[in-house]
């Protein structure tokens, strides 16, 4: 029977298939990171369980590190950054801590050091697991219970998922990056459009997109409910993997390609659902509110609450309002950022920055803007440092941080103060995500770079020239 | 995990919908590395607003929170059904869950139940009208019962069978051990290793 490319991994990964169970899927890589992971450690010492495949397990630390030198001056932060320390030891876990090279956030490293690969189960307790589905991996994020499950035995009972392609057909006009693909997904899916379902991502604007792109785009799958996100492997993937640590080499890199080549949907597969995007038809993407499918076009105005049918949504839109402090109507442009994010999970890896750095080069972040960039890793941090972008950020007026989850959530020192407003490339807009009482606007790396030196929403784009 | 049979209580009403798990626990109570104590964060930024409904006294004691649609969207953390239970919830009701969340309620003892929407709206609007309206929800027979509402929910026999008993999903897997192995045996030998 004709399968879609998430089909086709599910089935070469069941362990154990009965009438009535879930099945139950093997896991190739577990990803762990210091928040979602001591419990799980606990449960395996009550039970006097070990970790089944330390070999398929890789630990970084990412969310409660501060992203500026010197000690963990938070005692809990430092708590959980210890167990995971003990834990790693005690189960025989690699760990990449605080400043190791190999750091970083877990969805960035995963993939930069070759660990990520095509066809491959990937688990980790986050819900962002779903980014590494851009290398054509079924990728999901889990809970803590489940981290337990996967330590102990290495696989994961998954019920059935429903499979959605999501079609982007055209070409992506310029300005216009991956993010605000991903943005527009959720915009016309909204928030609960994926549940229940894998997402495949299709069309010409996908095929496109550099692994780094792709990556952007699988990362917030989840904001559109989905359980996972995938784009089918081709030469852009093959190429992004080859020689990196941990990919296959010599004859088994001929060996993996074969299989590779053997994973993307057959043609006459049939979808549960679908959806077609207009990539040609997109602008650059802003939200308004206080879930990620509250966003406008940077064109467009703050819409009336009152313009919503639904009355759930027109209740949601009249509270995100309130909180975002934002009036109907408003052009987007005039809207004024106190705070500028690059970086997290969506928008931290080496195009992004260097995006960033081109529309900043030779210009300054508009007055009292504070404006941050904070690498994905830290061998994205020595790369954009061989390339000299700390120098052009720095001259620019943003400071340039160490690796990790930084602004993305309020678990660590980067945090926005009561009332901040914060022009983000992250994947979050939550009330409160960035920190207690901060208003979110989601955008695209470009937008945020551009807004920084407006201090105003803008495309690089609609900035007056520089001076030569 | 504790059974989950039949459970009769009051029930909370928190009539939003989108509620994220940032809002049912938010990041800053995260850092705690056991798996209880979590119960008095529960909607940690919402309650320290006096108007909200959770800190209003008639609503103490209930086991049954009803909220708005894609309840549990966002964030992986198992610490969000963590502090349900932990403040005394056994069942959520909502017109629809996001998926990692039901999931962990599921790995929690917490029971997720899916109603159409006016039945949700009915019940919260029950609850909002009379805090101590009593819910009666009975997972071997998969009913929800209120005054003047009865309504049947879906579940898949798997799950509710492991809820009823209370059953570690781990120790059900171990069963299929020798299959693990085998399975492993034939994995591809360039796979990436740590
Ligand atoms: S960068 Fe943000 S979304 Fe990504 S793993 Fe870290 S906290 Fe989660």
């Amino acid at each position: 029977m004709a399968q879609t490319l998430a089909q086709k991994v599910w089935e070469r990964h069941v362990v154990h298939r009965a009438e009535g169970e879930p099945d139950l899927l093997y896991v190739d890589l577990h990803l762990v990171h210091e928040v979602t992971s001591p419990q799980a450690f606990d449960g395996l010492r009550v039970h006097g369980r070990a970790v089944r495949r330390p070999d398929l397990t890789v630990a970084t630390m990412d969310h409660n590190v501060p992203t500026t030198d010197g000690p963990v001056t938070d005692r809990i932060s430092a708590t959980q950054m210890d167990a995971l320390s003990r834990n790693a030891a005690d189960f025989g876990i690699t760990l990449f801590p605080m400043g190791a090279p190999g750091q970083g956030i877990v969805h960035v490293i995963g993939p930069e050091q070759g660990y990520t690969q095509p066809g491959m189960v990937i688990v980790c307790g986050d819900s962002h697991t779903s980014t590494h589905g851009a290398f054509g991996a079924l990728a999901f994020g889990i809970g803590t219970s489940e981290v337990e499950h996967v330590l102990a035995t290495q696989t994961l009972p998954q019920q059935p998922a429903n499979t959605m392609a999501v079609n982007i057909e055209g070409d992506l006009p310029a300005g216009c990056s991956a993010k605000d693909i991903i943005l527009a997904v959720i915009n016309t899916i909204g928030t609960g459009g994926g549940v229940g379902h894998v997402i495949e991502y299709r069309g010409s604007a996908i095929r496109a997109l550099s692994m780094e792109g792709r990556m952007t785009v699988c990362n917030m799958s989840i904001e559109g409910g989905a359980r996972a996100g995938l784009v089918a492997p081709d030469e852009t993937t093959f190429a992004y993997v080859e020689g990196r640590p941990h990919a296959p080499r010599g004859g088994d890199w001929e060996r993996a390609l074969e299989e590779w080549r053997t994973l993307p949907t057959d043609d006459s597969a049939v979808f549960d659902t679908e959806v077609d995007i207009d990539a040609a038809a997109l602008r650059p993407f802003v939200s308004w509110g206080t879930n990620p499918a509250q966003s406008v076009t940077i064109d467009d105005v703050v819409p009336d609450p009152e313009s919503f049918v639904d009355a759930g949504r027109r209740e949601a839109a009249h509270r995100a309002l309130t909180y975002m402090d934002l009036a109907p109507g408003t052009p987007i442009r005039d809207v004024r950022p106190d705070t500028i994010f690059i970086g997290s999970c969506t928008n931290s890896r080496m195009e992004d920055l260097r995006v960033a750095a081109e529309v900043v080069a030779g210009r300054r972040v508009a007055q009292g803007l504070r404006a941050l960039v904070v690498p994905g890793s830290f061998a994205v941090k020595m790369q954009a440092e061989k390339e000299g972008l700390d120098r052009i950020f720095s001259d620019a007026g943003f400071e340039w941080r160490g690796a990790g989850c930084s602004m993305c959530l309020g678990m660590n020192p980067d945090t926005l103060n009561p009332g901040d407003r914060c022009a983000s490339t992250s994947n979050r807009n939550f009330e409160g995500r960035q920190g207690r009482g901060g208003r979110t606007h989601l955008v695209s790396p470009a937008v945020a770079a551009a807004t920084a030196i407006a201090g105003h929403f803008t495309t690089p784009g609609d900035l007056p020239a520089k001076e030569a | 995990m504790e059974p989950i049979t039949v459970i009769e209580g009051t029930a909370l009403p928190v009539d939003r919908s989108d509620v994220d798990t940032d809002q049912i626990i938010p990041s800053e109570y995260l850092k705690r590395i056991e798996r209880t104590g979590f119960g008095p964060f529960l909607f940690g930024e919402w309650r320290e607003d006096p108007n909200f409904i959770i800190n209003d006294p008639r609503y103490a004691g209930a086991s049954v929170l009803i909220a708005g649609a894609n309840f549990g969207c966002g964030s992986s953390r198992e610490h969000a059904p963590w502090a349900i239970e932990d403040a005394g919830f056994r069942v959520v009701i909502a017109p629809s869950f996001a998926d990692i969340f039901r999931n962990n309620c599921t790995k929690v003892g917490v029971l997720p139940v899916e109603l159409p929407a006016e039945s949700v709206r009915a019940l919260m609007d029950a609850a909002l009208d009379d805090p101590e309206t009593r819910i009666v929800v009975d997972l071997p027979n998969r009913r929800v019962t209120a005054p003047g509402l009865e309504e049947s929910f879906p579940i898949d026999d798997y799950t509710a069978w492991r809820l009823v008993e209370g059953l570690d999903d781990i120790g059900l897997t171990l069963r299929q051990e020798k299959k693990i192995t085998s399975y492993e045996a034939t994995r591809e030998a360039w796979l990436p290793t740590a």
